[in-house]
C-alpha cells in the first residue's frame, strides 16, 4: 500500500510537471484527488491494516495528497502566469500609430492680442469699457476736439449712415462716453477694445474694418512721465524685455502734447533693415495727454484734472509680433491661418 | 514736404550736422522724417560734354553719330538715340566706366557697326522721375545752358549732389510746408540762427496801381489780395539750380515765370499765381463767389461747372482763376507773354478745400491754403517773387502793389505757469530752461513770477492754448529726457465685468468643443444682411457705400460664417467648425442709433470626427451641434431654462431646425442649412446656430450654492413608451417631469425605435427615470405611486402607452 501511494505520488507529480495547460492540470486534479481517484481507491484497503498501521498509512496518504495538491497549485500559478504573459504579448500595440484626435478650436489671433493687452492693463488697475460701433457724430468727432469742418473728419474717410450717425472710425468715443458717465470725478482708468471702420479699399495694409484698443487714465496729477512709464511696461510685456522704446512728438486732435511710440526693431536690433525701413524703429501706437477741450466737453475740470490716452491697432501688433504680411488674413478666416494660433509660446 | 539739405543751408548753418543726423534730430523733436534720399546715389562718371559734330548714323535711321568733347583729351564718338541731340549742345555724358542707377555700367560698345564711347544721358537715366522733367526734355536728352563748362561733374551742375529729407507732416505743422518754416524748426532744434531772404527789386517809375484795380467782394473768403505788376518779362527756362530745387521737391519745371511762383511757394509756403496781363481782358481783378452753373476752363483745359460755394478770380466779368486751386486757361502765362500780374493772396482754407474737393483738384497750392498760410508772409512772398522775376526773367517791376486788405492779424498771446508745465510733463524744469526753449523757437516771451507769456508768431498758427506751449517745451526738452513713472493716487482693482467674463467663458468653451473663432465683416450686401436674422427688423444702410457688397450692417452672423466655410471648402478644408461673437445692428429709424446686439453664431460642416485607421468617421449632425449648445447652457447655469422647439426658418432645413427658447422667450435657432443653400455654397451637410449672446449672458442666474452629496440611494425605472410618430421626445419628457413630482430627479431618453416591428405611424421612446429623496431611502411603494402618475399622464396627455 505504501509503495502504491508513493508510486501514485511520483506518477502524479510527473504528470503535473508536463501538464501543458490549465485544463490538463484540472484533469490531473480530478483524477488523482477526486473522490473516485486512485488515492481514495488505495485508502479503501485501509480496513485490512492493523490498528497500529492505520494512522501511519492515513498520515502518508494525506502527505501524498498534499504534495500533489501543492504541485498542482504551483503548476497552476505557472500556467496562469504564462497565460497572462501570452495574452499581454498578443495585446501589444503600435504606439506610434496616431491617437484619437480631440477636436479643439482656438482664439482668433486678434482676440489673442486683445485679451493679452486687456489682461496686462487689468493687472494695472484698468477696467474694460465697450461702446457702440455705430456712433453719433458728436462722440466720434466733436467730443474729441474734431469740430465740424475739421479736415480729419472728411466724409470721404468715414462710413456715414445719416448726417449725424456713422460707423465709428476709432474707439475713442468710448473714452468720451465713459468720461461723461464719471460726471467730472476721477479716477478714470479704462482700456477700450473694439471694431472700427474707415472708407479704405481693402489691400495688404488697409482694411475697411479693423480693431483698435485704446487706454485712458484721467485723474488729478497725471503726468506725461506716467504715460511714458505705462507704455514702457506695455511694450516690454508685448514685445520682449530687450526692446527699447522712444516717444516721438506727433499730432492728434484729442491729445496735446501728442506722441507716437516706436519700439526698436527686432529684426535688425536697431541697425536698420527693410522691416523698419532703415530707421531701426517701428511705430507701434499713438498717445498723448488728453486735450483740455476733450476733458471739458466730457465734464472734467481741465484745471484740476489731467490725463493720458493711447491707442493702437491689434492687427498691426499681430502682424509685427507674428510676422503676418497681409491684413486681409485676419478677416478671410482661412483655417490654415487660424490654426497656427493654437500654439502658446 | 521734400527738403533739400543744400537749400536749407541757405537759411540755417548746418555745419557739423550730416543729413542723416539732421533727420534723426528732426524726427525726435517733432516731425517724422520718413526717408533721406541721396540724389546722386549709385551714379559715377557723368560729366558735361560738348557735342562738336552730329550726323546721321550710316546704318540706322533713328541713331545719331556724335563727336563729343568731354573735357578729357581727345573728343570721342558717341552713338545717341535721342531725337533732340544736336551739334553745339552741352549735354550730360556718361563716359566709359561710368555707373548709372541700377548699377548700369557704361562700356565701350559698337552700335550697328559704329563705335560708341559712352552715353549721352536723359534726366530719366540720371534717376529723375519722368513726371518731374520739363516737357522739352521729357522725350530726349537734357541740354545744359550754353555757358556750362565742359568736363564738370554733370550731377553737380544739376544740383544733384544733394540729399532730400522727406518730412511726414502732421496736419498741425503746415508751417513746415515751406523752407522758411523748416528753417525755423531746424534752427530751434540746433539752437542756431535763421537767415531770412531780404527781397529787394529795383522798380520803374510806373505804378502798379495804374495798371490794375483790385476789388474783393467775398472778403471773408479772401481777406487779403496783393497784386504786383512786372512788365517786359522774357519767358525762357529758369536757372538750372532753380529747376533742380523744384524737381527735388516734386514739382515739374515749366518756364521762368511759373517756376518762380512755384519756387516762392516752396520757400515761403505762399502759393502765387501769375496772370498774363495782356490776356486779362480788362484792367480789373474782381474776387467773388461763382454763380451757380458758371463755367471756367482751367489750365488743364478742363471745363468746370461751378456753384456759389466756389471762389473765383475774375476780370470783372469772366472767371480767370479758381481761387487758390488752379488758374484759368484764358489768362495763362505763355511763351509770348510779356507783362504779368503776380497774385499773392490769403484765401480761407475751408473755401479752397471745398473747391479742390468738388473738382478733384489737389495741388501744392490748394494743400497750403487748406491748412492756412501765414498771413504775414503774403506781402513778403510777392516782393520776393518780383525780385526773382527781375533777376531771372529780365522783368521790369512796377512800383508798389495793389491790395485789397480786410485782414486783421493778431498774433496769439498765450500764458502758462511753470508749475503747470512741470505738472503735465512730470519734469522739474526751471524758468530759465523754459525761456531758453522759447528763445530757440524765436517766440517772444515775457516772464512774470511763475507765469510765462508767449507771443506766438503767425507762422505757427497751431499754437493757441497753454497745452500747445507745454508741447513745445516737452518736445524741445526731449521726450527721451523724461523719466518713467506710473500714475499715483487712488487705485481700484482692475477687472472684467461679469458679462465680459462670461463672454470669455463662452469663447473658451466653444474652442474646447472644437470650433475656431472667426472674425468677419459687419458690412455686407442686402441679401446677406437680413438672411437668418433672429428678428424681422430693417437693416442699417450706409449713405455712401463703397460697394454693393459692403452697403448694409448685418442682422445676423450666420451668412458671414457660411462664407467662411465656403472659402475653406474650396481650399480642401471641407470639414470645419467656426464660431463668432459680435454685434448685429437693428435699425431704430433715421434719428436714433441702431440697437446693437451681441450675437453668438456657429457653423459646422463635413466630418465632425475622423479617425480613419480605427475605422471611425462621423459626419456632423443636428445632435452634435445641439450637444455643444446644451453643454454651453449647462456651464452658464441655464440648462433648466432652455428649451428646443421644432421650428421653420427661411434658409433652414424644414425638418431639422429648432428654435431655442430661454425662459420661454426665443433667443435663437439651431439646425441644418437648407440643402438648396448648401448646394449654392458648394457645402456638404452643414449645421449652424445663432443666438442672442446678450440675452443669454444677461439672464439672471442664481448664485452657486453647494448641494449635499446624496446619502441615500436613488431608484431608477426604465420605461419604453409607444407614441405617435409626431410626438416630440421633449414633449413627453416635459409631461413626465411634471407628473413625476418632487421625487423624480432626472429623466433622459435612452432609446428610440422607429423600425418595422412598430405599428405604422408609431415609434417607441425609452426613458430612464431616476427617483430620489434626499431625506430617506425610498421604498418601492413610494416610487410606484409616483411612477403610476407618470404613466397615467403620458397616456392622457400624449396617448403614449407602455410598450408590451
Amino acid at each position: 500500500m505504501q509503495e502504491r501511494l508513493k508510486e501514485l505520488q511520483t506518477e502524479a507529480l510527473e504528470k503535473i510537471s508536463t501538464a501543458a495547460d490549465l485544463k490538463e492540470l484540472n484533469d490531473i486534479r480530478v483524477s488523482y484527488l477526486g473522490k473516485k481517484g486512485p488515492i481514495t481507491e488505495v485508502l479503501k484497503g485501509m480496513g485490512k491494516l492493523s490498528a497500529e498501521e492505520r494512522p501511519k498509512m492515513g498520515a502518508l496518504a494525506n502527505e501524498v495528497r498534499d504534495s500533489i495538491a501543492a504541485g498542482i497549485e504551483e503548476k497552476q500559478k505557472h500556467l496562469e502566469e504564462a497565460a497572462v504573459q501570452e495574452k499581454l504579448a498578443a495585446e501589444k500595440i503600435d504606439v506610434t500609430l496616431p491617437g484619437r484626435p480631440v477636436k479643439t478650436g482656438n482664439h482668433h489671433p486678434l482676440t489673442r492680442i486683445i485679451e493679452e493687452i486687456e489682461d496686462l492693463f487689468i493687472g494695472m488697475g484698468y477696467t474694460v469699457a465697450e461702446g457702440p460701433e455705430v456712433e453719433k457724430d458728436y462722440y466720434n468727432f466733436e467730443a474729441l476736439n474734431l469740430p465740424k469742418g475739421h479736415p480729419a473728419r472728411d466724409m470721404q474717410d468715414s462710413f456715414y449712415i445719416t448726417e449725424d450717425i456713422l460707423l465709428r472710425t476709432h474707439t475713442s468715443p468710448v473714452q468720451a462716453r465713459t468720461m461723461e458717465k464719471h460726471e467730472g470725478k476721477g479716477p478714470v482708468k479704462i482700456i477700450c477694445p473694439g471694431k472700427v471702420y474707415r472708407r479704405d479699399n481693402d489691400d495688404a495694409t488697409h482694411s475697411h474694418q479693423f480693431m483698435q484698443i485704446e487706454g485712458l487714465v484721467v485723474d488729478e496729477n497725471i503726468r506725461m512721465t506716467d504715460l511714458k512709464g505705462t507704455l514702457e511696461i506695455f511694450a516690454k510685456k508685448m514685445f520682449g524685455d530687450d526692446r527699447e522704446i522712444r516717444l516721438r512728438p506727433s499730432f492728434f486732435p484729442f491729445t496735446e502734447p501728442s506722441v507716437e511710440m516706436d519700439i526698436s526693431c527686432k529684426i535688425c536690433g536697431g541697425k536698420g533693415c527693410s522691416v523698419c525701413k532703415g530707421t531701426g524703429w517701428i511705430e507701434i501706437l499713438g498717445a498723448g495727454m488728453v486735450h483740455p477741450n476733450v476733458l471739458e466737453m466730457a465734464g472734467f475740470d481741465s484745471k484740476k484734472y489731467t490725463g493720458f490716452a493711447f491707442g493702437m491697432g491689434p492687427e498691426r501688433i499681430a502682424m509685427l509680433k507674428y510676422g503676418v504680411d497681409d491684413i486681409r488674413h485676419f478677416y478671410t478666416n482661412d483655417v490654415r491661418f487660424l490654426k497656427q494660433f493654437s500654439v502658446h509660446e | 514736404m521734400f527738403v533739400s539739405y543744400k537749400w536749407l543751408q541757405e537759411y540755417v548753418d548746418l555745419s557739423g550736422v550730416t543729413p542723416a543726423e539732421l533727420a534723426e534730430k528732426i524726427t525726435k523733436s517733432g516731425i517724422e522724417v520718413e526717408g533721406v534720399e541721396v540724389l546722386n546715389e549709385g551714379i559715377k562718371g557723368v560729366v558735361v560734354g560738348h557735342v562738336l559734330e552730329r550726323e546721321q548714323h550710316p546704318n540706322a535711321d533713328k541713331l545719331n553719330k556724335c563727336l563729343v568733347d568731354t573735357g578729357a583729351g581727345k573728343p570721342v564718338q558717341i552713338i545717341c538715340g535721342a531725337p533732340n541731340v544736336d551739334k553745339g549742345q552741352k549735354v550730360a555724358v556718361a563716359t566709359v566706366g561710368a555707373v548709372l542707377p541700377g548699377n548700369f555700367k557704361i562700356k565701350r560698345a559698337k552700335l550697328r557697326g559704329e563705335e560708341s564711347n559712352g552715353m549721352i544721358c536723359s534726366l530719366q537715366e540720371l534717376g529723375i522721375e519722368s513726371k518731374l522733367i520739363a516737357k522739352e526734355y521729357a522725350e530726349g536728352i537734357y541740354v545744359f545752358p550754353n555757358d556750362t563748362e565742359v568736363g564738370q561733374d554733370a550731377l553737380e551742375q544739376l544740383n544733384r549732389d544733394d540729399q532730400i529729407l522727406e518730412l511726414g507732416l502732421t496736419p498741425n505743422r503746415s508751417d513746415c510746408l515751406s523752407m522758411l518754416g523748416v528753417a525755423y524748426e531746424v534752427a530751434a532744434i540746433l539752437g542756431r540762427d535763421v537767415k531770412l531772404p531780404e527781397p529787394h527789386a529795383e522798380t520803374s517809375s510806373e505804378k502798379a496801381s495804374d495798371y490794375i484795380e483790385i476789388q474783393v467782394e467775398a472778403k471773408e473768403d479772401n481777406p487779403l489780395y496783393v497784386a504786383k505788376v512786372v512788365k517786359n518779362v522774357k519767358i525762357g527756362p529758369s536757372p538750372v539750380w532753380m529747376q533742380a530745387r523744384l524737381m527735388a521737391a516734386g514739382i515739374r519745371p515749366h518756364n521762368n515765370v511759373v517756376d518762380i511762383t512755384n519756387y516762392i511757394l516752396l520757400e515761403y509756403g505762399q502759393p502765387l499765381h501769375a496772370f498774363d496781363y495782356d490776356r486779362l481782358g480788362s484792367k480789373q481783378i474782381l474776387v467773388r463767389r461763382a454763380n451757380d452753373g458758371e463755367v471756367i476752363v482751367t489750365l488743364d483745359d478742363a471745363k468746370r461747372e461751378l456753384t456759389s460755394d466756389h471762389l473765383l478770380i475774375t476780370n470783372g466779368t469772366e472767371p480767370i482763376a479758381l481761387a487758390g486751386v488752379m488758374g484759368g486757361a484764358n489768362s495763362e502765362v505763355q511763351s509770348d507773354t510779356k507783362n504779368v500780374i503776380i497774385e499773392s493772396a490769403y484765401f480761407k482754407g475751408a473755401t479752397v478745400r471745398k473747391a479742390s474737393k468738388d473738382h478733384g483738384l489737389r495741388s501744392e497750392a490748394s494743400a497750403r491754403f487748406e491748412k492756412g498760410v501765414d498771413p504775414n508772409r503774403v506781402r513778403a512772398a510777392a516782393e520776393r517773387a518780383v525780385q526773382l522775376l527781375a533777376q531771372y526773367a529780365g522783368g521790369e517791376v512796377l512800383e508798389g502793389s495793389v491790395e485789397a486788405d480786410a485782414l486783421q492779424v493778431e498774433p496769439a498771446v498765450v500764458s502758462v505757469t511753470l508749475e503747470k508745465i512741470n505738472r503735465v510733463l512730470g519734469t522739474e524744469l526751471s524758468m530759465k530752461e523754459v525761456e531758453d526753449i522759447f528763445a530757440r523757437l524765436q517766440f517772444a516771451t515775457n516772464t512774470d513770477n511763475d507765469t510765462i507769456t508767449v507771443t506766438v508768431p503767425t507762422r505757427r498758427g497751431d499754437i493757441t492754448i497753454e497745452e500747445d506751449l507745454i508741447e513745445e517745451v516737452g518736445r524741445l526738452f526731449g521726450y527721451d529726457n523724461l523719466a518713467s513713472t506710473l500714475p499715483v493716487g487712488s487705485s481700484a482693482p482692475g477687472h472684467l465685468s461679469q458679462y465680459q467674463n462670461k463672454r470669455r467663458l463662452v469663447r473658451r468653451y466653444l474652442e474646447g468643443a472644437g470650433l475656431y473663432q472667426a472674425v468677419t465683416y459687419s458690412l455686407t450686401n442686402e441679401a446677406k444682411a437680413t438672411q437668418y436674422a433672429l428678428e424681422e427688423r430693417k437693416p442699417v444702410q450706409l449713405a455712401m457705400p463703397m460697394s454693393e457688397d459692403r452697403s448694409l450692417l448685418r442682422l445676423s452672423i450666420v451668412p458671414q460664417l457660411l462664407e467662411v466655410l465656403k472659402y475653406n471648402s474650396a481650399r480642401q478644408n471641407d470639414s470645419l467648425a467656426v464660431y463668432e461673437t459680435g454685434a448685429v445692428f437693428l435699425s431704430n429709424g433715421e434719428e436714433d442709433l441702431p440697437e446693437e446686439r451681441e450675437h453668438l453664431a456657429g457653423a459646422v460642416t463635413g466630418l465632425w470626427h475622423s479617425h480613419p485607421w480605427q475605422g471611425e468617421k462621423k459626419p456632423i449632425d443636428f445632435f452634435v451641434v445641439k450637444g455643444i449648445l446644451e453643454g454651453l447652457f449647462e456651464q452658464l447655469g441655464l440648462s433648466d431654462k432652455i428649451e428646443f422647439r421644432q421650428a421653420q426658418k427661411d434658409g433652414m432645413h424644414p425638418g431639422r431646425t429648432a428654435e431655442v427658447l430661454l425662459s420661454g422667450e426665443p433667443v435663437g435657432f439651431v439646425g441644418q442649412i437648407h440643402p438648396t443653400v448648401e448646394k449654392e455654397l458648394d457645402l456638404k451637410e452643414t449645421y449652424a446656430f445663432e443666438l442672442s449672446l446678450k440675452a443669454i449672458l444677461e439672464e439672471e442666474v442664481s448664485p452657486l450654492q453647494y448641494e449635499a452629496i446624496p446619502r441615500f440611494p436613488s431608484i431608477t425605472r426604465d420605461i419604453a413608451l409607444v407614441a405617435d410618430q409626431g410626438t416630440a421626445a421633449g414633449e413627453l419628457k416635459g409631461i413626465i417631469k411634471e407628473a413625476g413630482g418632487k421625487l423624480l430627479k432626472d429623466v433622459h431618453v435612452f432609446d428610440l425605435y422607429e423600425g418595422e416591428r412598430m405599428e405604422p405611424g408609431k415609434k417607441s421612446l425609452a426613458f430612464s427615470l431616476k427617483y430620489f429623496d434626499p431625506e430617506r431611502t425610498l421604498t418601492d411603494e413610494d416610487v410606484t405611486k409616483a411612477h403610476d402618475k407618470v404613466l397615467e399622464a403620458v397616456k392622457e396627455k400624449a396617448g403614449a402607452v407602455l410598450r408590451g
